[in-house]
């Protein structure tokens, strides 16, 4: 990837991740750690690889992305924002009563949740029925999921995974969150599911492991993806990830699963991302 | 008068091939038990639109609901117990929570699936089903009813459980019969009676018998059909409620938290009269054959008359 496109998405998830916390911080509830995991993936998702058009979102041929791990619903709702699904402004309302930025993401309510997720393990499973459907119609969707490797401890995943090869759905790309804890710890320590890429392999499944922060790694991860085109195989990027990435007081620690930055949190969090004219834009938008 | 047997599972199969013919949206699921579930019939013909899941039911529901995102009409199927109990989480947050074109038709409901026993024998879905927004429930009460009901089913939006039987039960309807979601059928109608018989699905033709053992002893009764679970017409419960001394609801299923607890939220709410709900009595099933089990549970014809006529004689 050239440098210039590099930085470019380097600054926008960025600015996603000083959304993410303000987002947080307004609602007073929710999951940082695991949006701030799992923010590069989406971003390079929606900037760089998916097809899909904001005024028109039940375009049929669009590609598909379901959030499987829907706790890490400020992720979503910062990208769909900022590829135009909706104003920045509707993000103050994230968890309020009548918002559709609901705490888990509701496909009722807002334009680009592809499908109401947030009970653990469905996402994958109900991303396999769009799969299969594009399939059957032979449109050229792709279908991006991703989970989170505590959500993978869920054995509904795993009948997932077995049928998503066995329909030979190569239009499925999976990617795993695998910052390595959960609520209640370090998911090894919890149930250990390591390890991951051999699981998906020996299900038929085409797997990778890369960083899900370097942007290189996953447009990688992604070209091998597309060139898997016809392989009958879907494909399992096992991304290594941080928890609370970018944030050095809330990295690598549970108790950021799901807590709400306060204000001093959130001044520290975006002092140290450079973001903190964020804050000055954020309250001077009219609600 | 010989009876006429069917099955509804098998009219079941035989109709999702019919509508599979002009809709070409349908798409046809089954959890490995394609051939008891009779959707075998539809893979038959249509193999590119039937999708085995194998014995995985949480997976073929959460299947289903993208399927349906992607604007498919889905039909999935297993046995009552494992298309229910066993998913109902994943039904109630893919499938109803948005609304989707789902409808779960599953077979072997009931205690008259017979010697598998109590693993098997489900007397519970009615009500767990109806709890959850959205959900619409019909119960055919023969193979005529069927037909209709898959058929109105594939038609009305959003997610629907259609509860069918294994064995072979009696045809009480002709062609004229007409399903319509929300409404009763009152087979046997009175201004006034001594007995207003609410019945669903295999205790129809059940309750029909009755009712005429309790005319031979000289009273009126009115019998309803109540297909429609979810919407229950609520109308026409209040209606036999005023023109009856008694309400009798009867099921093959537990008498909480089905027909007999919709009829009782109605009558508690709009006309407070006298129920009396038979079914199965807050008790697990066990081994036996259909009919050892109906006379276990008092759902045969003579059980449903002698329980009533204890009552208004």
């Amino acid at each position: 990837m050239e440098q210039t496109e590099k930085k470019r998405l380097e600054e926008v998830s960025k600015k996603l991740r000083a959304n993410i916390l303000m987002m947080l911080t307004e609602a007073g509830s929710g999951h940082p750690g695991g949006s701030l995991s799992c923010i590069d993936i989406l971003t390079y998702l929606f900037l760089k690889q998916m097809r899909y058009d904001p005024a028109n979102p039940h375009w049929p041929e669009r590609d598909r992305f379901v959030l499987s791990k829907g706790h890490a619903a400020p992720a979503l709702y910062a990208v769909l924002s900022h590829v135009g699904y909706y104003s920045s402004n509707l993000l103050k309302t994230l968890r309020k009563l009548g918002s559709p930025l609901q705490g888990h993401p509701d496909s009722r309510k807002l334009p680009g949740v592809e499908s109401s997720t947030g009970s653990l393990g469905q996402g994958i499973s109900v991303a396999g029925g769009m799969a299969l459907a594009a399939k059957m119609d032979k449109r050229p969707s792709r279908v991006y999921c991703l989970v989170g490797d505590g959500e993978i401890q869920e054995g509904l995943v795993w009948e997932a995974a077995m049928a998503i090869a066995h329909f030979k759905l190569d239009n499925f790309c999976l990617f795993v969150d695998n910052n390595g804890l959960q609520i209640d710890g370090l998911v090894d320590d919890v149930m250990n599911v390591y390890p991951i890429g051999e699981k998906f392999l020996s299900f038929g499944w085409q797997v990778l492991n890369i960083d899900g922060h370097d942007f290189d790694e996953i447009e990688k991860a992604l070209e091998f993806f597309e060139s898997n085109q016809g392989s009958g195989k879907p494909t399992a990027i096992v991304a290594k990830t941080v928890k609370g990435k970018c944030v050095s007081f809330m990295e690598n620690k549970a108790q950021w699963h799901g807590v709400a930055p306060s204000r001093d949190d959130l001044m520290k969090a975006l002092d140290e991302l450079g973001c903190l004219e964020s804050m000055e834009e954020w309250n001077a938008e009219e609600n | 008068m010989g009876e006429v047997l069917v099955a509804t599972r098998d009219v079941y199969g035989k109709t999702l091939v019919e509508i599979g013919r002009e809709n070409k949206n349908l798409v046809v699921l089954d959890a490995d038990l394609s051939e008891s579930t009779k959707t075998a019939m539809f893979a038959k013909e249509f193999p590119d639109r039937f999708f085995n899941f194998g014995i995985a039911e949480a997976n073929m529901m959460c299947f289903a609901a993208g399927l349906a995102l992607s604007g498919k009409v889905v039909f999935a199927s297993s046995f009552a117990m494992f298309a229910t109990l066993r998913p109902y989480e994943q039904i109630r947050n893919s499938i109803a929570s948005q609304n989707l074109n789902v409808k779960i038709a599953a077979t072997h409901s009931g205690v008259s699936v017979g010697e598998d026993g109590l693993s098997h024998q489900t007397v519970e879905d009615l009500a767990i089903m109806r709890v959850m927004p959205n959900m619409q429930i019909f119960v055919p009460a023969d193979g005529i009813a069927t037909a209709k009901i898959v058929k109105q089913a594939a038609l009305c939006p959003g997610p629907v459980y259609i509860r069918l039987t294994r064995p072979k039960t009696e045809v009480i309807y002709d062609e004229s019969y007409d399903f319509v979601i929300g409404k009763m059928h009152v087979i046997k109608d009175a201004p006034r009676a001594d007995v207003g018989i609410i019945a669903i699905g295999t205790m129809v033709p059940n309750a029909l018998k009755a009712a005429r053992m309790l005319e031979e002893e000289g009273y009126s009764v009115i019998v309803a059909d109540a297909a429609s679970l979810k919407p229950l017409d609520r109308e026409t419960v209040v209606r036999i409620a005023k023109s009856s001394r008694l309400v009798v609801t009867v099921e093959e299923h537990s008498i909480i938290g089905g027909l007999g607890g919709a009829v009782a939220e109605v009558l508690a709410e709009d006309f407070p009269a006298k129920l009396l709900r038979i079914g199965v009595m807050d008790v697990f099933g066990e081994s036996g054959s259909p009919s050892a089990l109906y006379k276990h549970f008092g759902l045969t014809p003579e059980d449903i008359f002698r329980k009533i006529f204890k009552q208004i004689r």
